[in-house]
C-alpha cells in the first residue's frame, strides 16, 4: 500500500463528501426542528406559551460538547488531507511556472518553456511558483490543487494526471485587468509522446522571435492565429493601417517597424481602437530581442 | 384604515422638543437618537448604492464576454462594491445606528457617556465616507484592487486607491471612538438595577463588538497608512521588488479585517436575541450562554485570521494553527443557534415581519457558517478559496446574516423611533420575494465555486455560463424583493398606521417609555427590577 501513489483529488474528495454531509446533517435539523416549532407552536394554534423555561445545563453541555468533537474531527481530518497536498512524492518531475500580469510561462529542466504545460500521464509533476509581478494564483480546479504565485516567494504544487486530457489552469489571486483571461492549459499526454514534444528542439525550427513573444508571456494576450484575446491579434499586423488613440487624439498609424518597437516599449503611447489601455511597458528587453521580434512580425501573415 | 387616521398627528418626542428645527438641529446634535438616525440614514443610503453595485456586477456575468461595461470598470465595481458594503454599511451598520438608537435607552441612560465623541464620530463617519466618494471620481479613477488592497498590485496600480484608504483610514477612526463611547457607557451609565445578568443580550453583543472595535481597528489604521507611505514615499516595506514582504501585508490586513467579520456579525447575533423571545412570549433560552458566547466569538474571532491565507505561502504551521483556531470559533456560533432555536419550543410564536427576518437570519447563517467549516478545513479550503463559493459564504453570512438583521431590526425599532408603522402583507410578499431571490443567486455561487470558478472575473469559460445565468436571475429577484420591503417600510414611518405603546410585547426598557422617546428618554431615571425576558415581570400580557 506504500507505493500506492495517492492523487491530490483522492486526498480532498473524501474529506469534501464528510464535510458536505456533516452539516448537512445539521441543517436539516436546524431547519425541520424551526419549522415544526413555528408551526406547532404559532399563536393561533397556542394563544399563550406553555413554557417560560429559561434554559437547560444539560443541554448547554451536550451541544456544546457534541459540536466540538464534531468540529475537532474535521479540523484534523482536514488537515490530514492538507498534508497529502503538501508531501510533494520524491519522484515528481519539476516544472517551472512564470506567472505575468497576464499570461503564464512554464520552464523545464532542459531550458524548455511553453506557452502550453504538457505533462506525462502517472507521473507527478511539482510545479514551482515564480511570479515576475504581482501575486498570482496558480489555480487547477481539476486537481482541486491551488497556491497563490508571490514576487520574490518560493511557492510550489504537486499534481499527477492519471489520464490523458487537457486541463485548466485559472488565476485565482485578483492580479487586475487581465485577471479573468490569465487562463493556460495542461495537456496531459501518454509518456512517450511528452518526451519526445519535451527533447524536440525549442521552436522546432521557428523563428528566434516566436520564442522571445513566447517565453515573454506576450502570447497570454495576443494570438499567433487572427483569434480576439485581451489584446489586438500579431497575425498579419505589419503593414495594416490601425486606428489609434494617442495623446487623447485619434490617429490613424501604418504598423511599422518604428510604431512596433513603441508599442513593445511604451505601449500606453498609442492605443488601438477598442482596446483596453492595459499591457505593461517592457523596459528590460535588449535591442537584439527587439529586433528578433519585429523581424519575426513582419514575416507573420 | 381611514385617511384620517393616517395624518393624525405622532407625539413628536425627540423629533420636536428640543424646540430648534432645521438641518442644524441634526448635525450638531448631541442626542443619542437623532444620531442614530443620521447614522441610520447614511448607511441605508449606501446599502442601496452597495446593492445597485451588485447588480451591476451580475448583470456583467450574465453571459461570457464582455456584455455591459469593460474589464477595468468591473474590477473598479467590484472594488466600490466591497469598499461601501464593508465600511460605509456593515461595520457601522447596527452598532452606530441602531446602537446609538436603543442601546442607551435598553440600559435606562439619558445619552451615551461622550455625547459629543458621538457626534463626533459621525463626523469623521460623514468625512471619511464623502473622502471615499471623492477617491471614485478624481486622480486616476475609482480604485481597481479589490477592497483588500493586497500589494504589490495596490502599490503599482495607477487608479485612485490613496485617497481611498485615507477615506477608510478616517472611517477607522469614527468606529474606534463609538466603541470606546459605548464600552465606557455600559459599563458606567447603567439604571439602578441593571445588573449584567440583566443587560439586553442585544447591549451584550455591542459590549463585545465595540472592545473589537477598539483593539483591531488601529491596526488596519496603521497598515492602511503605511500603504499610502508605500506609494506615494516609494517605503519598500512589501514590495520585494524593494525587498519588502507582501505577506505581512496581508496578515496585518487580515488581524482586522477578520475580527471585523465579527463586528458585523455580533451586533446582528444581538437584535436576533432580541426579535425572538419577544414574538415568542418566552425567555429566551440560555441567556447567560449566549451573552457568554459573544464574549467568546469576540476573543477566539481575533485569532483566526490567518484562514484567509491558507494558500498564500505561508507555513505550513501556522496553517494547522489557523485551522484549528477557526474550528474553535464555530462552536459559540453553533451554541447560539440552538439556545435561539429552543426559545421557539413551547412558545407562542408570531410571524410578523421582524420575526419573519429574525427567523431566516437562522437559517441563512446557518447556510453561512456551516459553509464556513468548509473553508476551515486546510485540504478543502484550497480548493474552494478566491473561488464564487467564498463569496457565497460570506454573503450568507453578512448579507443573509447581517443584512437580515439589520432590515428585521428596522421593522422592530423603527417604528418605535417615528411613531408610525407599516403594513404586515407588503412585508411578508417582499420578504419571501428577498429570500427566494437570496438564494437563488448566493446558493449558486457556491455551487459554481464547486466547479472551480474563481472570484473577482470579468469573463469565464463557457463551462460555467448556465449558473452564472441563473445567479444573475436569482439577484433580480433579491432586489425585486428588497424594494417591496424598502418602499413599504418607508412609506409606513412616514404615512402610516399610528404605532404607540407596546404592540409586540417587548420586556427591555425602551418599550416602556412614550412613543417617540422623548429627548431625555425617561422622566424618572428608572430602577430595574426584571430580567429583559422576564414578560411576566414586566407586566405584558
Amino acid at each position: 500500500m506504500k507505493n500506492q501513489l495517492i492523487t491530490t483529488t483522492q486526498a480532498v474528495d473524501p474529506i469534501f463528501t464528510f464535510l458536505f454531509s456533516s452539516c448537512l446533517v445539521l441543517l436539516l435539523g436546524i431547519t425541520i426542528a424551526m419549522i415544526w416549532f413555528v408551526v406547532r407552536y404559532r399563536r393561533s394554534r397556542a394563544p399563550e406559551p406553555t413554557s417560560q423555561v429559561s434554559g437547560n445545563v444539560w443541554l448547554e453541555v451536550v451541544w456544546t460538547a457534541l459540536p466540538t468533537i464534531l468540529v475537532m474531527g474535521m479540523f484534523y481530518y482536514g488537515w490530514s488531507g492538507y498534508l497529502t497536498l503538501r508531501d510533494v512524492p520524491k519522484n515528481a518531475m519539476q516544472v517551472t511556472a512564470v506567472a505575468r500580469m497576464w499570461s503564464w510561462n512554464f520552464i523545464y529542466g532542459n531550458g524548455k518553456n511553453s506557452g502550453k504545460m504538457y505533462v506525462p500521464v502517472g507521473t507527478p509533476v511539482q510545479v514551482n511558483l515564480e511570479s515576475k509581478d504581482v501575486v498570482h494564483g496558480f489555480y487547477m480546479p481539476a486537481f482541486k490543487i491551488k497556491r497563490d504565485v508571490v514576487p520574490g516567494m518560493k511557492n510550489h504544487v504537486w499534481f499527477v494526471a492519471t489520464k490523458p486530457g487537457s486541463y485548466d489552469v485559472f488565476c485565482s489571486q485578483y492580479c487586475g485587468t487581465g485577471h479573468s483571461a490569465m487562463i493556460a492549459t495542461v495537456e496531459a499526454l501518454p509518456p512517450e509522446q511528452f518526451y519526445s514534444w519535451l527533447n524536440q528542439a525549442q521552436g522546432g525550427g521557428e523563428s528566434p522571435g516566436r520564442a522571445i513573444l513566447e517565453k515573454r508571456g506576450c502570447l497570454g494576450c495576443h494570438s499567433l492565429d487572427g483569434s480576439p484575446k485581451v489584446g489586438p491579434t500579431l497575425k498579419g499586423l505589419f503593414g495594416t493601417q490601425v486606428k489609434v488613440t494617442r495623446g487623447g487624439q485619434p490617429a490613424v498609424v501604418t504598423v511599422d517597424e518604428a510604431y512596433l518597437k513603441e508599442s513593445i516599449v511604451d505601449p500606453g503611447a498609442a492605443i488601438v481602437e477598442g482596446f483596453p489601455p492595459i499591457m505593461p511597458a517592457t523596459t528590460d528587453m535588449p535591442g537584439a530581442e527587439l529586433e528578433a521580434v519585429v523581424e519575426y512580425l513582419e514575416h507573420l501573415k | 384604515m381611514t385617511s384620517a387616521e393616517n395624518t393624525a398627528p405622532v407625539p413628536g418626542g425627540f423629533w420636536l422638543d428640543t424646540g430648534k428645527t432645521g438641518i442644524r438641529s441634526w448635525i450638531f446634535s448631541t442626542d443619542h437618537k437623532r444620531i442614530g438616525m443620521m447614522y441610520f440614514g447614511c448607511v441605508f443610503g449606501f446599502f442601496l448604492v452597495g446593492a445597485l453595485l451588485g447588480v451591476l456586477l451580475r448583470l456583467e456575468l450574465i453571459a461570457p464576454g464582455p456584455t455591459i461595461v469593460t474589464a477595468k470598470t468591473y474590477n473598479a465595481l467590484f472594488t466600490v462594491h466591497g469598499v461601501v458594503m464593508i465600511f460605509l454599511f456593515i461595520i457601522p451598520g447596527i452598532p452606530a445606528s441602531f446602537g446609538n438608537l436603543v442601546m442607551p435607552i435598553q440600559i435606562g441612560a439619558r445619552d451615551v457617556a461622550f455625547p459629543r465623541l458621538n457626534l463626533f464620530s459621525w463626523w469623521l463617519y460623514a468625512i471619511g465616507a464623502l473622502v471615499v466618494l471623492a477617491a471614485l471620481f478624481t486622480g486616476g479613477g475609482a480604485p481597481d484592487t479589490g477592497w483588500t488592497f493586497y500589494v504589490p498590485f495596490s502599490a503599482r496600480t495607477g487608479t485612485n486607491v490613496s485617497l481611498a484608504v485615507l477615506g477608510v483610514f478616517i472611517l477607522g477612526f469614527s468606529s474606534i471612538l463609538t466603541g470606546i463611547n459605548f464600552v465606557t457607557t455600559i459599563h458606567r451609565l447603567r439604571a439602578e438595577g441593571m445588573t449584567w445578568t440583566r443587560l439586553p443580550l442585544f447591549v451584550w453583543s455591542l459590549y463585545a463588538t465595540a472592545w473589537v472595535q477598539i483593539l483591531a481597528t488601529p491596526i488596519i489604521a496603521i497598515t492602511l497608512l503605511l500603504v499610502v507611505a508605500e506609494r506615494v514615499l516609494g517605503v519598500g516595506l512589501f514590495d520585494p521588488g524593494r525587498g519588502g514582504d507582501p505577506l505581512m501585508y496581508q496578515h496585518l490586513f487580515w488581524i482586522y479585517s477578520h475580527p471585523a467579520v465579527y463586528i458585523m456579525i455580533l451586533p446582528a447575533m444581538g437584535v436576533i436575541s432580541e426579535i425572538i423571545p419577544v414574538f415568542s412570549r418566552k425567555p429566551i433560552f440560555g441567556y447567560k450562554m449566549i451573552a457568554v458566547s459573544s464574549i467568546g466569538i469576540a476573543a477566539a474571532g481575533s485569532v483566526v485570521w490567518g484562514h484567509h491565507m491558507f494558500t498564500s505561502g505561508m507555513s505550513d504551521t501556522a496553517v494547522l494553527v489557523f485551522s484549528f483556531l477557526t474550528f474553535l470559533v464555530a462552536i459559540p456560533s453553533a451554541i447560539k443557534v440552538f439556545n435561539w432555536v429552543s426559545t421557539l419550543y413551547k412558545g407562542s410564536i408570531s410571524l410578523e415581519a421582524p420575526m419573519l427576518f429574525a427567523l431566516s437570519f437562522i437559517l441563512l447563517f446557518s447556510i453561512g457558517g456551516l459553509s464556513g467549516l468548509i473553508l476551515g478545513a486546510a485540504a478543502t479550503d484550497i480548493h474552494v478559496h478566491d473561488t464564487h463559493f467564498v463569496v457565497g459564504h460570506f454573503h450568507y453570512v453578512m448579507f443573509g446574516g447581517t443584512g437580515f438583521a439589520f432590515i428585521g431590526a428596522a421593522h422592530y425599532w423603527l417604528p418605535k423611533f417615528f411613531g408610525r408603522r407599516y403594513d404586515e402583507t407588503p412585508a411578508l410578499i417582499g420578504w419571501i420575494v428577498m429570500f427566494i431571490g437570496f438564494n437563488i443567486i448566493y446558493f449558486t455561487m457556491q455551487l459554481l465555486g464547486m466547479r472551480g470558478m474563481p472570484r473577482r472575473y470579468y469573463d469565464y469559460l463557457p463551462e460555467f455560463a448556465q449558473l452564472n445565468l441563473v445567479a444573475t436571475i436569482g439577484s433580480w429577484i433579491l432586489v425585486l424583493g428588497m424594494l417591496i420591503v424598502i418602499v413599504n417600510l418607508w412609506r409606513g414611518l412616514l404615512k402610516g398606521k399610528p404605532f404607540t405603546g407596546n404592540p409586540w410585547g417587548g420586556a427591555t426598557l425602551e418599550w416602556s417609555i412614550p412613543t417617540p422617546p422623548p429627548t431625555e428618554n425617561f422622566e424618572e431615571d428608572p430602577v430595574v427590577t426584571h430580567g429583559p425576558y422576564d414578560f411576566k415581570g414586566a407586566g405584558v400580557p
